[in-house]
């Protein structure tokens, strides 16, 4: 009834190729960019924007750049964290890299920086996607386990990329655009979600694109693939620079714009396991399932951690840690066993039934 | 796909989706709001259970006691964050605005600390770090806002030779020796090498290394490098369950205890009693002294646990309780300066700041809260957010920890100039000209 697209005809191939066909998605996504442009940085506090909408956006991020690799291009991959990590310690090292160029002396542009981190972050998956060209599935996964392992070693032992600070934990440089300086927490939330969501809109397009085709037909059946024409070497490490290149710049957000300090840790092994499952709860091979699941990783336990306290139940913090973890356990299972694709998709099966609601065929 | 499944799902989605609320903020008279962010889980739970323990239940004996500091009630909220640093900053923002803004925070954790600096710097809120934390913010014009108090990890490493020099008839004495350093791999860990690799440069003895992999749990290849290289001397930086391994691991090797010194956080009961015998004679520095016949600890015994009250009484009197306790006694020391200067009972957290750096917790304030003979006497500035400060040896007796050296002052001649060299080049990373303190 509501959701229909009676009327609705498409007149050129660009509105059929639009990401947005049906006129009621492009109303719902315009809401919901304006609610989170507009709506959240106005009317909600700083607790909501700084601890809980930031880290989500950035670890949505990241899971847009796993889902990528490994929802779209079928490359299972353990070394997020890594990548992630090296996105941080690459914007660290160019922003504070002094540079002089005929008698002025300067740093690099914060944007510019940022961006470069994910570059850099390109390089270092392509070089750990190389065994992806002969080795598949979990042994692929042992392998990107090997660029964690190793990456997190080597920002802990040498200290030029930490600028040799004792303990190893570099701070992040104040975030400073045109002389502008972000520093509440709602411009800190603007500036991360500009990112966001330029970015995912790039990643839609580019999985709609003969790039991601590409890397589909790889993922579904990489013999087959080839035949028609998409060469591994390229496909899967294109997939492999993208993805890391999505999860560099992430890295590079949660050091400067989250925590604005960052220890090797902070990317470690838990980091890469709980991004590879955003995806794969949040759905693989959906960019909305990438921001679904990080909303149910990251948000989730807070939400329960949260509930004890507001509904004027009290037991012991300690008590609520368990009965956080507990009850997050069983809602995976819960969530795995219902909708084994992902939650994504059952947003696709609601607006399939929507559609022909009221008389479904 | 049944509509029946895609209902139920899609209800399991709907419940979870529910809002987010940001906590109201409550009124009320002259209250005195103390968030605390603690581990009662997680890897570290053992050290975190105490530490908890001795704060809440000291202010709950104030509240009891004397009805507040000056007549304004204590209120502490606990935040368990479980030693995940992204945890420790969302519990610092769901208590921050609460009961009219808090005071203070102190996380006990190394990592959640740096990640705070930021944030208390913006929001204005003192950050208690005492015996953790960043070595360099002892320099109170770089980290107007974090306060270490008596020395730092640097510190504390320099305090360690000495005694061990001291061990051996002098700091002479210590060429040729070989000095391992068992240290947790995180930030927390490596904050003792730079400074030991510069003791090691100057008085001579070998240095060797010994990283263990967080958590700490697994130890025995390091123990059988260690036991190659044939140290005179063992010095850990140690924490969680890592100690008591560590422990264990030293007394396999055949590793003379007395030999074995660990840093303050790595001398408690948490770690030598579950490594019974293998930790008698081990040894850890320490700046609280352990023990149930302090005032302060009688008062909460019969205010706190007379009563009925209290989060844990197997804990007090441990040394992570009275360190704890310690701690709170310092922040009541730095209430009290502010309430005098301001003439408020209910005062700021930018005012707390000045009391702290203003207050003097020498006998006489010892004494009238409670703590003789606990702690060090300190009396920082605003320009030194450490004010002194010395500390002790204590050594392990199978049954319970006894002081077994002087009070130690750190060799400040060495601490205070890297301290500087790393405060000033925080501040050129960060843009940020350093705080007036005039």
């Amino acid at each position: 009834m509501f959701y229909r697209e009676a009327g609705q005809f498409k007149s050129s191939y660009k509105e059929d190729q639009a990401i947005f066909p049906i006129l009621q998605d492009r109303i719902g996504m315009g809401i919901i960019l304006l609610i989170a442009f507009v709506g959240i940085p106005l009317f909600t506090g700083d607790y909501f924007i700084g601890a809980i909408m930031t880290p989500f956006l950035i670890l949505a991020l990241a899971a847009i750049g796993l889902n990528i690799l490994t929802g779209y291009a079928g490359q299972i991959s353990l070394g997020t964290g890594g990548f992630m990590a090296v996105g941080a310690f690459a914007a660290y090292k160019f922003a504070t890299f002094t540079f002089t160029f005929g008698g002025f002396e300067g740093t690099m542009p914060l944007v510019i920086t940022i961006l470069l981190s994910g570059v850099m972050a390109a390089l270092v998956g392509i070089m750990f996607g190389i065994p992806s060209l002969r080795i598949k599935g979990f042994y692929l996964a042992v392998a990107t386990l090997a660029a964690q392992f190793f990456i997190e070693w080597v920002f802990i032992k040498v200290g030029w990329f930490t600028n040799y600070s004792p303990s190893g934990v570099i701070t992040a440089p104040p975030l400073i655009i045109m002389g502008y300086e972000f520093d509440t927490a709602a411009e800190k939330y603007l500036f991360t979600l500009t990112f966001v969501a330029i970015l995912a809109l790039a990643a839609k397009n580019l999985v709609r694109s003969h790039i991601g085709r590409g890397w589909m037909a790889i993922r579904d059946m990489d013999i087959a693939a080839e035949i028609i024409g998409f060469k591994p070497l390229q496909t899967k490490l294109s997939a492999f620079a993208v993805s890391s290149f999505f999860c560099g710049v992430a890295g590079a957000l949660w050091a400067f714009v989250h925590l604005g300090t960052v220890e090797p840790e902070a990317f470690g092994i838990n980091r890469s396991f709980a991004i590879l499952f955003m995806v794969i709860i949040g759905g693989m091979g959906s960019i909305l399932g990438s921001f679904i699941g990080a909303a149910f990783i990251m948000l989730l336990p807070i939400f329960l951690n949260n509930v004890p306290p507001m509904i004027g139940w009290n037991i012991g913090v300690d008590m609520v840690a368990h009965l956080e973890f507990m009850v997050f356990g069983v809602l995976i299972i819960f969530f795995l066993i219902v909708e084994p694709h992902g939650l994504a998709r059952l947003w696709t099966i609601g607006k399939e039934k929507l559609r022909t609601w009221p008389f479904p065929y | 796909m049944s509509l029946k499944k895609f209902v139920l799902g899609a209800l399991g989605a709907a419940v979870l989706a529910a809002p987010f609320t940001a906590p109201a903020p409550a009124f009320a008279e002259d209250t005195l709001y103390l968030p605390k962010l603690v581990y009662r889980t997680g890897p570290f739970a053992p050290g975190g259970v105490p530490t908890a323990n001795g704060a809440v239940d000291y202010w709950a004996m104030i509240n009891e006691r004397d009805g507040g500091v000056n007549g304004a009630k204590v209120i502490v909220e606990e935040c368990e964050f479980g030693y995940n640093t992204d945890r420790g900053v969302e519990c610092y923002e769901r208590t921050k605005n609460k009961n009219n803004g808090a005071l203070i925070y102190q996380p006990y954790s190394t990592g959640v600390t740096y990640a705070l600096a930021d944030r208390t710097r913006t929001d204005k809120i003192p950050l208690m770090t005492m015996g953790y934390g960043r070595a360099d913010a002892g320099i109170g014009t770089a980290f107007p806002w974090v306060f270490p108090l008596m020395t730092n990890y640097w510190g504390q490493a320099t305090g360690i030779v000495k005694y061990i020099g001291d061990q051996i008839g002098g700091l002479d004495n210590l060429k040729d020796k070989t000095i391992a350093l068992v240290y947790l791999d995180i930030a927390y860990g490596k904050e003792s090498i730079p400074i030991m690799e510069t003791l090691s440069e100057k008085f001579g003895f070998t240095l060797k290394q010994y990283p263990v992999v967080f958590p700490g749990i697994e130890q025995k290849a390091t123990w059988l490098q260690i036991r190659r290289a044939k140290p005179d001397y063992i010095v850990m930086w140690g924490w969680g369950a890592m100690n008591a391994t560590a422990i264990k691991e030293a007394a396999k090797i055949r590793f003379p205890a007395e030999n074995f010194i660990g840093n303050w956080w790595s001398g408690a009961e948490q770690d030598t009693v579950p490594a019974g015998d293998a930790a008698v004679g081990y040894k850890s520095a320490t700046f609280s002294a352990a023990g149930k016949e302090f005032p302060v600890i009688k008062d909460i015994m019969t205010h706190v646990y007379g009563k009925g009250n209290g989060s844990g009484e197997e804990n007090v009197g441990q040394v992570l309780y009275n360190r704890a306790v310690l701690t709170q006694v310092f922040i009541h020391a730095g209430i009290l300066t502010a309430q005098e200067k301001y003439g408020v009972k209910a005062i700021t957290s930018e005012q707390l700041r000045w009391g702290l750096e203003n207050m003097k917790m020498d006998a006489a304030m010892a004494e009238k809260l409670g703590v003789a003979g606990m702690g060090p006497s300190i009396s920082p500035t605003c320009e030194d957010h450490i004010g002194g400060g010395e500390f002790q040896i204590q050594q392990w007796d199978g049954k319970k920890w006894n002081i077994v050296s002087d009070k130690i002052t750190p060799m400040n001649e060495l601490v205070l100039p890297a301290m500087k060299e790393s405060a000033e080049n925080y501040l050129k990373e960060k843009g940020l000209e350093p705080a007036s303190c005039s």
